[in-house]
């Protein structure tokens, strides 16, 4: 292993272009003779429309076109499609709407986008689409998670009678409810799941250029990967062939799950570019982008589990609300299933398990895949429910884990939906976060805090994952003239820097100079035909074994070449650090592919070119998981909290990078901290976003950032050559359950048995509070 | 953001004269609130006049028992003033909590002043320090200033040059930062003058305000006690999505009993 192999802590080689402006964001290109988009949003959460007037707006300086569904409609658009498929436990199918790109009926809302105005400036475009006039019936809106099941409640869909799109089932309800009676201790959770603004830095932005005569459109956007968008694009939408729609990411300011759906707004850009055959550019601005873009989670969880005298749970049931909102996302209505529901009961062998899910349309933006995508819910609700577990049975928090989670020796371990565990050292894991927190010399801190008039308390989560889910993507490696080489891949790296893992993966394979790997990705015209993009932690995983064959591929057919070259046997030709040798010769893989570019030099019968494309392909994802400490402090007067330490032990398997975990960690933790404390979406009961700006949404800051101490416990996983686990999302998983175990030990003390997210001042002094008027 | 003229004014006067001779102009100081409200286009000024040219509406000078603060003066520059850290550290800690350091270094007294912001921390220091606000045009106590929601004193044509601090044997400013915005829920600023003693509340209400029920007790003891049990009413506090008004006034009781017990 050399300085820039696996393992090493490289610093990040895109972080120069990054940090100094040299980052080419979708708003930094600019396309000749572009014009600009702009669009009207519903200022209503259900209503219909009864007449659009653009008339005023059409004549106006700059304008050049207005569009409205209607006009999708006369031009064969098609509409944007969920491939979800779930049926009730009587056999009827899931409720499933039509989304139109911009609704011709009805809105369902606030920010649904409803009419495209195109015009020579972005200002001349705003103000047109100011001047579009729209007639609304406005209808009543539901916009609870709490309440649109309620009879009577608004309809989001009439035509399905009901706002609940299927009741799915898993498991044998009456005889878990026996089991749970019958149960020496029974606990139970009420949790919610609030709902979240995912917060890229960057907005959502699309330009499109249509070359008319080759029928080509080329459309830049914000994306994880754009394979999939094109197929969309090409096949559901505009009906064109698939190799006439080119889409490309340069820079991505930040995906998170969101960024890799397709939004209407592209589908305009790239309908109107293609319709008037000049470029169309957009960039949303963050209005825009706090009532359009999907935002994350959103669930009620109700969750009981029954234990034995000595803590042994053996049966879990599960109840999950999720607001999809007014449409089916691509993955929103599958998160508590395939996200979460695979992985449940998560780090626990509890073998009797029963679990409903009752998705809801509401009328408010869709919510679809955020970092984690279902687990942190998963495993933000057992985590509750081993805490409430420990204090019911008088038991520790760590111990009610250790008698609990699945051992080594039960692996591979079959989960109740179907995951199957290969690896994890669970209790070492936990143990280890509970050494570096000193977690048995708390009660002196505890007693510390107690003097300054302060409610210190600890926190203990542990959790598991599932991560690089459709492990199937292609890798493509180029030798070029110069000795550099050069790494086509389909994962698209948008800030996880994969240039610098994979070179180092290529430095270590081949011997290549870690400066002479250079990476593109981020082009559906250059990226491997099977591409999926980067989501879900699956980049180290596929990305990375794909490296990993197409090196083992250029090694067996440099060796022939070499062979050739030193005039032995393919047999005798041992590779090392970028070197063929044969006894006392040897040869350079750079020679070797110099060597394969002349036909006078290759033997006999061999193709020229060192080049080499794989499909790395697999049937396993792989399970990071990791235990979290949290210590913080209250003002009981004041409700305030604070992060004092945080240890987050992670089990990611082989470590590439250290330096690049660590900042996934730290991330990943903060986004949680965010939805512990800090974040949380709001809608009026008729359907407006309260929450819609920075003044209003409590986005973390800096100051809030506790100090982190990241560590490993390596455990290599068994389902990939690399050992490697996926590592984005374990802190967002990790980071809620700690601290509401942490705030729940400070605040059990004081007699508060129940706290929801976020954990605002106002809310923890409410609950403190409350429970001084009990105890009086 | 919508089209309009751009003026940077030679002194005060120019500047007082376009604001009176042309059709729907605006004074433009840091532009920390009013950028963001024509970038959002909930604003449509026909003109701008820029004051950050005038040299005279810069700077801080002690003047016998005032701090003096020029109109277009960064809260940076307050924050970090020796002068300001030795005759009224309250101003200086005010100041230095404000938003964060790319709006400390842009947003000016003047334009804090003149917004009249309900959760700006500025106005409690001028009710709190018996301030008075200079304009072109006149003098005016802080106490008859700022007359509510978004609204003060100020006429058309009026343009505020300095603010005048009454410099108190001791002062202290809490705040409680908005949860999302960090502009103040609950801001309190106290301060003694021999036996009088002031006490305004910011971000609670529509508007600044003093709490005479507070002052009285501290007039007659000035102590931790003689405010820890005096509540304001929430009725006439103002509620958001993070904080309520029975919240706040809760907060408004500890905050000021605070300010008294780092004063004493
Ligand atoms: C992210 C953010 C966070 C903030 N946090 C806080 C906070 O925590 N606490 C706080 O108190 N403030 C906060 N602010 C406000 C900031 O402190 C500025 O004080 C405020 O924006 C106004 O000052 P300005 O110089 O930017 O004025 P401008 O935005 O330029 O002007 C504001 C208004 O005052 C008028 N005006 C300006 N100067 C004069 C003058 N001399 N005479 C007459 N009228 C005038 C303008 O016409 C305009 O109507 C925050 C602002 C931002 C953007």
């Amino acid at each position: 292993m050399g300085e820039f192999g696996i393992g090493q802590p490289v610093r990040r080689k895109e972080d120069v272009r990054l940090l100094t402006g040299g980052g080419e964001f979708t708003d930094d290109i600019n396309l000749e003779a572009q014009v600009y988009a702009a669009f009207v949003r519903s200022p209503h959460a259900n209503a219909k429309i009864v007449a659009i007037d653009a008339l005023a707006a059409r004549s106006m300086d700059g304008v050049i076109a207005v569009y409205t569904g209607q006009d999708l409609v006369d031009a064969g658009v098609g509409v944007l499609i969920n491939d979800a498929s779930y049926t009730n436990r009587n056999g009827k199918p899931m409720n499933k709407p039509v989304r139109q790109v911009m609704p011709v009926a009805q809105t369902r809302f606030v920010g649904e986008v409803l009419a495209m105005v195109i015009a020579d400036t972005p200002a001349q475009a705003r103000d047109a689409a100011e001047a579009v006039e729209i007639d609304y019936d406005v209808l009543p809106a539901i916009a609870s998670t709490a309440h649109a099941l309620d009879k009577g409640a608004p309809l989001v869909w009439p035509e399905f009678g009901e706002n609940l799109i299927v009741h799915w089932e898993y498991g044998d309800k009456d005889d878990v409810e026996a089991k749970l009676a019958a149960a020496h201790t029974r606990v139970r959770v009420d949790l919610v799941n609030n709902r979240l603004i995912v917060s890229p830095m960057e907005p959502r932005c699309a330009a499109a250029e249509y070359d008319a005569a080759a029928d080509s459109l080329t459309v830049y956007t914000p994306s994880q990967g754009g394979r999939r968008l094109q197929m969309m694009l090409a096949r559901n939408l505009l009906k064109m062939a698939p190799e006439k729609v080119r889409i490309i990411s340069r820079d991505t300011g930040g995906g998170f799950g969101i960024r890799s759906k397709m939004y209407p707004e592209t589908v305009m850009v790239a309908f109107a570019a293609r319709k008037l055959a000049r470029p169309v550019k957009w960039r949303g601005d963050r209005s825009e982008t706090f009532v359009s873009d999907y935002h994350g989670r959103d669930q009620i969880n109700v969750a009981e589990m029954g234990l034995d005298a000595n803590g042994r749970a053996s049966v879990l049931k599960v109840e999950t609300l999720l607001n999809v909102g007014a449409y089916l996302s691509e993955n929103g209505v599958r998160l508590p299933m395939e996200g979460g529901g695979r992985i449940i009961p998560c780090m626990y062998d509890i073998p009797d398990f029963y679990f409903s899910v009752k998705p809801m349309f509401t009328n408010t933006i869709c919510t679809d895949t955020y970092r984690g995508a279902g687990r942190p819910e998963a495993n933000y609700i057992m985590e509750r429910l081993m805490d409430a577990g420990a204090r019911a049975l008088g038991l520790s928090r760590e111990e009610i884990r250790r008698r609990n989670f699945i051992t080594e020796s039960q692996m591979p371990y079959k989960t109740h939906l179907g995951f199957t565990l290969d690896s994890g050292d669970f209790d070492g894991t936990m143990q280890m976060a509970l050494d570096a927190a000193d977690w048995n010399g708390f009660e002196a801190r505890r007693a510390e805090s107690a003097s300054r008039g302060k409610l210190r308390g600890i926190g203990l989560a542990t959790f598991i994952e599932g991560a690089g889910s459709r492990p199937v993507e292609g890798m493509r490696m180029r030798f070029e003239e110069n000795g550099d080489v050069t790494l086509f891949a389909g994962t698209y790296s948008h800030g996880q820097g994969h240039d610098t893992v994979y070179a180092q993966l290529v430095n270590e394979f081949l011997g290549v100079d870690f400066d002479k790997v250079n990476l593109i990705d981020g082009d559906t015209a250059t990226s491997p035909e099977t591409s999926n993009g980067t989501f879900g932690s699956r980049s180290s995983m596929v990305g990375g074994m794909g490296v990993k064959r197409a090196s083992e591929a250029i090694v067996a057919k440099g060796r022939k070449i070499a062979a050739h070259l030193l005039q032995t046997d393919a047999e005798r030709v041992v590779f090392e650090n970028g070197i063929f040798r044969a006894q006392s010769s040897s040869v350079t893989l750079a020679e070797v592919a110099a060597a394969s570019r002349d036909a006078s030099k290759m033997p006999e019968g061999m193709a020229l070119g060192l080049d080499e494309t794989v499909v790395f392909e697999n049937d396993v994802e792989n399970f990071p998981n990791g235990a979290h400490v949290c210590e913080l402090e209250i003002d009981p007067e004041t409700g305030i909290l604070e992060i004092l330490n945080y240890i987050a032990v992670d089990d990611c398997g082989v470590v590439l990078n250290p330096f690049i975990v660590h900042g996934q960690v730290y991330g990943g933790v903060m986004q949680g901290v965010g939805q512990a404390l800090t974040e949380n979406v709001v809608y009026d009961a008729s359907g407006q976003l309260l929450s819609a700006s920075y003044m209003d949404y409590g986005m973390p800051r800096a100051a809030h950032m506790p100090m982190i101490e990241a560590l490993f416990n390596i455990v290599p996983a068994k389902t990939n050559e690399l050992g490697v686990k996926g590592a984005g999302e374990a802190g967002a998983c990790g980071a809620p359950p700690a601290i509401l175990s942490a705030v729940g030990d400070a605040l059990s003390h004081i007699g508060v048995s129940h706290i929801d997210m976020p954990l605002t001042p106002e809310r923890v002094w409410r609950a403190i509070q409350e429970a001084s008027v009990k105890a009086a | 953001m919508h089209n309009f003229n751009y003026h940077r004014a030679a002194d005060v006067a120019d500047a007082s004269g376009k604001l009176t001779s042309l059709d729907d102009p605006k004074v433009l100081a840091g532009g920390m609130t009013l950028l963001p409200t024509l970038k959002n286009r909930l604003a449509a000024p026909s003109d701008l006049i820029d004051l950050a040219g005038i040299a005279d509406l810069k700077g801080i000078s002690v003047e016998g028992n005032e701090v003096v603060v020029r109109a277009m003066t960064p809260h940076a520059v307050v924050a970090a003033s020796a002068e300001v850290q030795k005759a009224l550290p309250a101003l200086a800690q005010l100041a230095g909590n404000i938003g964060d350091p790319a709006v400390r270094h842009r947003g000016t007294i003047g334009g804090s002043v003149a917004n009249s912001d309900p959760a700006a921390d500025y106005p409690a220091g001028c009710v709190g320090l018996d301030a008075t606000i200079v304009t072109n045009k006149r003098k005016i106590a802080a106490d008859d200033f700022f007359l509510g929601l978004f609204e003060t004193a100020l006429e058309a044509g009026e343009v505020i040059t300095s603010v005048r601090f009454k410099i108190p044997e001791r002062a202290c400013y809490m705040k409680f930062r908005h949860p999302a915005s960090g502009y103040a829920v609950v801001g309190v600023m106290v301060a003694k003058y021999g036996a009088k003693a002031r006490v305004a509340v910011t971000g609670a209400g529509p508007c600044v305000f003093r709490v005479a029920e507070m002052e009285a007790a501290l007039e007659k003891s000035f102590a931790p006690a003689s405010v820890a049990d005096i509540k304001v009413s929430p009725e006439q506090l103002m509620g958001d999505i993070h904080c309520s008004a029975e919240y706040r006034a809760h907060l408004i009781t500890v905050y000021a009993r605070r300010a008294v017990e780092a004063m004493v």
